[in-house]
């Protein structure tokens, strides 16, 4: 192994340790969402110090092995690739931690109905195991499950348009539960932003395996 | 198209040693072919290809084109003088004659029959000048070339290169024996120098080629492995074998 390639091993395995914390953050504000567990969410924020104090290190990582290594060909692909994952990681965790905030100031559950209604959950659900999939694909270099990723955001989109019609209905009905109504919608709203944070990784992933630049592509050319 | 420099399944031997094999290639004007590949691969004899210096060699047989502004230059009836006038050369040593500055650079001219003693004078500036030197030569014409540093003399050895006005410059190494500042200089001139001239330039510093050239070609046991535009050879080259070159992980 060259000197360079245990550089990149290292970074590899700091990301890696950056993904795990960033996927047990969104998990803890899952949990703490259904179970209105306040003191889960106060460790998610408290712990959102942690994330960027990776997310810097990372960063730190990759400006020195531009500078002392000068990457080419892949090494460069790889080392771009880190870079950008590790800022949309970064969203990804600061997306949990505003979550985590909209709970602590809560004043009780969430109507049950309501999280049913808007689909939150199943959104929840799908967003983690989108991250946790995409983080197989970088740590093994599968570009198929990377492609993958896009039909799955696509679904989050598409929960994300209809709540609209979804939370305003649900307010007529409720009108006393509006505040909670709108923070489900703010959640939302976050975790399509997950899903968007997916597809640029995968992206990303895919730009770094097999030099194809897929950014602002059309989902044919996705496919292929 | 007009490709300046062309050469056509292009073989070389030395005796019985295939050095250069099927080797088809094409460069344009005005612009700079990095050859890079381990030591042995056969990118110097590839170079000396164009100024027909391989014939000073014994036992070397050629088969294949090598055209140069479309001519045939292993033709019967190719100028070889006139040729060389059109083609220059830079090596990795700088190689100052033991003369001053001055005659240095009007060498060229004076070879050539030249005797006009103004139209000399001119020349030499002009080519100190392209070749970054003037301003530190100029109130020492009179001076030994080796009085020079390295980094100077290499200059020295373009400005002669350029006095007489060639159209292609072939450059075998010529920073690999300078320090970093004197290579940042030769680099920028090979930069400035390509508004006028075709360069071919041999490095063996992978960050070199990738920051003078246009074009890369990466030689390997004598064959052309793959040659493309540099900012594609360095950020997503086709091959294995240049891949694992450039990125240090060959053998
Ligand atoms: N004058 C020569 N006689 C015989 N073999 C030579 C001669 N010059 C070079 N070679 C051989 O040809 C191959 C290519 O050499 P060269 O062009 O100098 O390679 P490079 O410049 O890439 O290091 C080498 O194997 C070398 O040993
Ligand atoms: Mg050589």
């Amino acid at each position: 192994m060259t000197h360079l390639d245990k550089e990149s091993l290292q970074l590899k395995t700091d990301l890696i340790g950056m993904w795990n914390l960033v996927i047990s953050q969104l998990n803890k504000t899952h949990e703490a969402l259904i179970n209105f567990d306040k003191d889960l969410a106060h460790e998610v924020v408290a712990n959102e110090k942690r994330v960027n104090g990776h997310e810097l290190k990372i960063d730190n990582d990759c400006e020195n092995l531009f500078a002392l290594f000068n990457p080419v060909a892949i090494d460069l692909r790889f080392t771009l690739a880190v870079l950008k994952i590790n800022s949309n990681l970064e969203r990804t965790g600061d997306m949990a931690d505003g979550i985590g905030r909209f709970i602590l100031n809560g004043n009780g559950p969430f109507d049950e109905e309501l999280l049913k209604v808007t689909q939150v959950i199943h959104m929840y659900d799908e967003a983690s195991s989108m991250l946790v999939d995409i983080l197989m694909a970088f740590e093994h270099e599968n570009t198929k499950i990377a492609r993958s990723i896009f039909k799955r955001d696509e679904i989050l989109n598409q929960i994300n348009i209809n709540s609209i019609q979804v939370v305003a209905d649900y307010i007529r009905t409720h009108p006393d539960n509006i505040e909670q109504a709108l923070f489900v919608l703010s959640i939302i709203r976050k975790l399509e932003r997950v899903g968007d944070h997916c597809k640029n990784i995968a992206e990303e992933i895919i730009f770094y395996i097999e030099a194809k630049v897929l950014k602002h592509a059309s989902k044919k050319q996705k496919a292929e | 198209m007009n490709h300046i420099i062309a050469t056509e399944k292009l073989n070389l031997f030395y005796n019985d040693f295939h050095a250069l094999k099927d080797i088809n290639m094409k460069m344009r004007a005005n612009t700079v072919t990095a050859l890079i590949g381990p030591s042995g691969c056969g990118k110097s004899t590839y170079l000396r290809l164009f100024n027909r210096m391989n014939d000073l060699i014994d036992g070397v047989k050629i088969t294949g084109d090598v055209r140069v502004e479309g001519k045939d230059i292993y033709e019967k009836n190719t100028d070889v003088v006139d040729l060389r006038r059109k083609v220059g050369m830079v090596f990795q040593k700088p190689n100052p004659f033991p003369k001053t500055i001055f005659e240095n650079v009007a060498y060229g001219l004076r070879v050539n029959g030249i005797n006009d003693n103004g139209f000399i004078k001119d020349k030499v500036e002009q080519s100190l000048v392209q070749s970054a030197l003037w301003d530190e030569v100029k109130d020492k014409m009179n001076k030994s070339a080796f009085e020079l540093s390295g980094g100077q003399q290499q200059r020295l050895c373009i400005a002669r290169a350029l006095a007489i006005e060639p159209s292609i410059i072939l450059m075998d190494e010529p920073a690999s024996a300078l320090d970093p500042i004197s290579t940042a200089k030769i680099e920028e001139l090979i930069y400035e120098l390509k508004q006028n001239y075709t360069i071919v330039i041999v490095t063996h510093n992978m960050q070199q080629a990738a920051r003078v050239s246009d074009h890369t070609a990466f030689f390997y046991l004598g064959e052309l492995i793959e040659y493309g535009e540099t900012k594609e050879i360095f950020t997503n080259p086709k091959d294995k074998k240049t891949q694992n070159y450039i990125t240090g992980r060959f053998g």
